[in-house]
C-alpha cells in the first residue's frame, strides 16, 4: 500500500525498516539522537532535520551521537564496515567534507581497488547539500561533482519521496561506500511511497516527463524546476523529456543518449558550479557519444563560477531558475 | 587574585560594560527580528555569554588578530566591528560589513583584527595559528587569539592546532568557551576530559579554566596569558564555563534542556548582572554611570536596525564580483 509521505518520512522508514531487518545496521552523526547525555529529552533533535526522531527508541544504541569529529567518526564508520558492519554516518552539511575527505576518497573510495578486489566497504554517507535558505557559502554547496570525481564511491542524489526510500536501501545493502545526497529543500516535498521494503537499482535514470523536442537532464532539487520549466513551456507546445539521474556515480548515459538521439537537443541543469560540474561531464559524454545527433549547442544551466552568496537578493541570482531552464530551452530551438 | 575586586580603571570598566551590554541589546533584538521572519539564514546568540569576548577582549589591541565562531556577534562587536555594518550584514544588504555576502556566520573585519566568524567548526584554530606566526616573523607583539566551542574543541583542526602551536612556541591563545552543549549533544558526553586544562597540559602547554560569566576572572586569566605570550612565552588554553541563553541557533526548541534551566540560568548566572553587582558594589561604577551608557546603547541599536531595514539590497552585478583579485 503506497501512502502519501514526505522525503523526511521516507528516509526515516527506509532506516527503520532495514534495521529491523539487518542487525549490522548503525546509525551515527551530531545530535542525530540528539540529547546524549542533555538533561532534558533524549531524542531532542533526532537530527538536524527531525529525520530520525523515534528510531532511538526502538533501536537505542544502534544510534550514536558524535562528538565534533567528522574525520574521526566518517573514518570510524568506514573501518566498521570494512569488519562486517553495516554503519550510514551523517555528514550533516556537505559542505563539511573538507574536514573529513581523506577518509572517504583515500579510504574507502580506494580498498576494492587497491587491496586487489578482497575489500567490502558498506559504509552510506548521507549528506544535506544545495542552496536557497541563505545559509551562506559554507552551508549550501553542491558538491556533487567532487564526489563523482572519484573512482570507487557511488553517488546518489533523489528527488522523491519514492526515490528517497528505494534508493537509500539500495544504498545500505550495496557492499561499496556510497554519497547519498539530499537538497536541503526537499526534505518536504510528498508522493507516494509503498510500505513494503523495496530498491531501486542504481544507474537508473527516471523519464519525469515526456517530449520529443527537447531533453533536459537534471537530478535533486533541479529536476523539479526542470519539470516546471517542461510544463510551462508544453503551453507553448514544446514537448521536453526530463531526465532525473537518481545516480551520479554509476550514471545512466544509454537513457540520456538515446533521448537526445530523438530530440538532437540538450539542456543540462545543475546546481553545482559550472566547471567539472555534472553538466559539464553530460555534456562532453553526449558530445562525444552523440555528436551527429546533435541539432544545436548544448546548453548547461548552473550556478556561476562563484562562491554562494549570502543575501536572499543574489541568492535567487545563484540558483538555476526555471526561467533560465526555459530560456536554455527556447535558445537550442532557436538553432 | 587581586585584593582589588574590580582591577580596571573607570574608563576601562565604562568600555567592558559599554561591550558586554552592547552585544546583549545587539543579540535581544536579533532574537525579536528573528521571530519576525525579516532575517535571512541561520542566526546563534551570543547572549549570556558577554563576559568572556568582553574580558579577552579588553586585553587586546587592534592589531591582535581573532578567529571566531559559528556564534560569533559578541566577538565582533568586542574586537571593534561597526554595529551598524553587522546589522546591514544580518539582513544581506549591501553596506553590510561583507556587503550582504558573508550574514551573520561570517563577518569579518581584518582592519579590525577580526579574521571572521566561521560557519565550519574548528576552521578557526590554525587561522589564528597563522596570526600568532606572522606576528612571530613580524616580531610586533600581538597575538592570535581562537575562540571555540566545546563541542569544535573534539575537531581535529583544533588538536592539531594546539600541538602546532606548542611546537612552533607561538604567541597564540586558544579559548574554549564551553557552554555544556554542541547543538543538542552535552559537553559531558562528547568531550572525554573533565577539564581542559587536562586537554592542555597533554599538549605541553599551560591551562587555566575560570568562570566565564564573571568577567573580572577571564579579563584576569586572559591578561596573563596574552602578556606571556606577546612577551614569546608561547600558546596557551582558557576555558571559560558559561551558558548560552537561547537555543543553539534562533528557532531551536531546546527541548534536550533541563526543566527550568534557562529560567535559572537567566535568574543567577547572567554575567551582566554579576558585572553590574560587581562594580557597583564597589562603588567604581554607579548605576547613573550605566544608565548612561544604556541610553546611548538602545539609540545604537535602533538606528542599525532602522537604517538596516531600509538599506540599499545587493543586485545581480555584485553575485560575480570578488570571487579573485585579478581574473
Ligand atoms: C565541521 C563542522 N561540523 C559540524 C557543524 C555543525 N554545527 C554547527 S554549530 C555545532 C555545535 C557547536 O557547538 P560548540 O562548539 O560547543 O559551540 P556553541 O554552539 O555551543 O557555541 C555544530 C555541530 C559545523 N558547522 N562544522
Ligand atoms: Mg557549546
Amino acid at each position: 500500500m503506497a501512502r502519501n509521505i514526505t522525503i523526511r518520512e521516507a528516509i526515516r522508514e527506509a532506516f527503520d525498516q532495514e534495521m529491523e531487518r539487518d542487525p549490522t545496521v548503525i546509525l551515527m552523526g551530531e545530535d542525530i539522537v540528539g540529547g546524549t547525555g542533555s538533561p532534558g529529552e533524549d531524542d531532542a533533535w533526532g537530527g538536524a532535520m527531525g529525520i530520525y526522531k523515534g528510531l532511538f527508541g526502538k533501536y537505542g544504541n544502534r544510534l550514536l551521537d558524535t562528538p565534533l569529529s567528522e574525520s574521526a567518526f566518517i573514518g570510524a564508520a568506514i573501518g566498521a564496515a570494512t569488519c562486517g558492519m553495516r554503519p550510514v554516518a551523517e555528514l550533516m552539511f556537505i559542505d563539511f567534507l573538507g574536514v573529513c575527505f581523506d577518509q572517504i576518497y583515500n579510504q574507502a573510495a580506494k580498498f576494492r581497488y587497491m587491496f586487489g578486489g578482497k575489500a567490502e566497504t558498506p559504509v552510506v554517507i548521507r549528506t544535506m547539500y544545495g542552496a536557497g535558505i541563505s545559509a551562506a557559502s559554507q552551508h549550501s554547496q553542491t558538491l556533487t561533482p567532487i564526489f563523482t570525481h572519484i573512482p570507487g564511491i557511488k553517488v546518489v542524489c533523489p528527488s522523491t519521496p519514492y526515490d528517497a526510500k528505494g534508493l537509500m536501501i539500495q544504498s545500505i545493502r550495496d557492499n561499496d561506500p556510497v554519497i547519498f545526497c539530499e537538497h536541503k529543500n526537499t526534505y518536504s516535498i510528498v508522493g507516494d511511497v509503498p510500505e513494503e521494503l523495496y530498491t531501486i537499482p542504481f544507474a537508473e535514470a527516471n523519464i519525469v516527463h515526456e517530449g520529443d523536442d527537447v531533453t533536459i537532464v537534471s537530478y535533486g532539487l533541479m529536476a523539479h524546476r526542470a519539470v516546471e520549466a517542461a510544463k510551462q513551456l508544453a503551453k507553448d507546445g514544446v514537448e521536453c523529456e526530463v531526465i532525473d539521474l537518481r545516480t551520479l556515480s554509476p550514471i545512466d548515459m544509454e537513457t540520456v543518449i538515446e533521448s537526445v538521439e530523438n530530440t538532437g537537443k540538450l539542456v543540462v541543469v545543475d546546481e553545482a558550479n559550472p566547471r567539472c560540474s555534472i553538466a559539464s561531464d553530460i555534456s562532453a559524454t553526449v558530445a562525444q557519444q552523440a555528436f551527429k545527433a546533435l541539432k544545436a549547442p548544448i546548453e548547461m544551466v548552473t550556478s556561476p563560477h562563484t562562491p554562494v552568496p549570502f543575501s536572499p537578493d543574489l541568492e535567487k541570482f545563484y540558483i538555476p531558475s526555471t526561467e533560465k531552464i526555459i530560456n536554455s530551452v527556447q535558445k537550442t530551438l532557436s538553432n | 587574585m587581586n585584593d582589588n575586586p574590580v582591577p580596571l580603571s573607570r574608563d576601562e570598566l565604562l568600555r567592558a560594560y559599554r561591550m558586554m551590554k552592547t552585544i546583549r541589546e545587539f543579540e535581544e533584538r536579533v532574537h525579536v527580528e528573528f521571530a519576525t521572519g525579516d532575517l535571512p539564514g541561520f542566526v546563534h546568540l551570543y547572549a549570556g555569554e558577554e563576559a568572556s569576548g568582553a574580558g579577552i577582549m579588553m586585553n587586546l589591541r587592534k592589531d591582535d588578530n581573532i578567529s571566531s565562531t559559528h556564534r560569533g556577534h559578541g566577538h565582533c562587536i568586542a574586537k571593534g566591528v561597526e554595529v551598524k555594518g553587522m546589522v546591514a550584514e544580518l539582513y544581506g544588504r549591501s553596506n553590510g560589513t561583507c556587503h550582504g555576502k558573508g550574514g551573520s556566520m561570517h563577518i569579518a573585519d581584518l582592519d579590525m583584527g577580526m579574521m571572521g566568524a566561521n560557519g565550519i567548526l574548528g576552521a578557526g584554530a590554525p587561522l589564528a595559528c597563522g596570526a600568532a606566526l606572522a606576528s612571530k616573523y613580524k616580531k610586533d607583539g600581538s597575538v592570535g587569539v581562537s575562540f571555540l566551542g566545546d563541542g569544535a574543541s573534539n575537531a581535529g583542526n583544533f588538536l592539531e592546532s594546539l600541538n602546532l602551536a606548542a611546537v612552533w612556541e607561538i604567541p597564540a591563545i586558544f579559548v574554549v568557551e564551553n557552554n555544556g552543549y554542541a547543538q543538542s549533544t552535552s559537553r559531558d558526553y562528547a568531550v572525554a576530559v573533565d577539564s581542559y586544562v587536562d586537554r592542555a597540559s597533554g599538549f605541553g602547554m599551560p591551562g587555566v579554566t575560570v568562570d566565564g560569566t564573571d568577567f573580572f576572572a577571564v579579563h584576569e586569566a586572559a591578561g596573563e596569558m596574552i602578556n606571556r605570550a606577546r612577551k614569546g612565552g608561547g600558546p596557551s588554553l582558557l576555558e571559560c564555563n558559561m551558558i548560552r541563553f537561547y537555543g543553539h541557533f534562533e528557532g531551536d526548541a531546546q527541548t534536550y534542556r533541563g526543566l527550568g534551566e534557562v529560567e535559572e540560568i537567566r535568574k543567577n548566572r547572567d554575567c551582566l548582572k554579576k558585572f553590574i553587582q560587581q562594580v557597583t558594589h564597589a562603588e567604581a561604577l554607579t548605576h547613573s554611570d550605566l544608565d548612561g551608557i544604556d541610553q546611548e546603547i538602545s539609540v545604537l541599536i535602533n538606528e542599525a536596525f532602522d537604517e538596516a531595514q531600509n538599506a540599499p539590497r545587493p543586485t545581480e552585478a555584485d553575485l560575480l564580483t570578488d570571487v579573485y583579485i585579478s581574473y
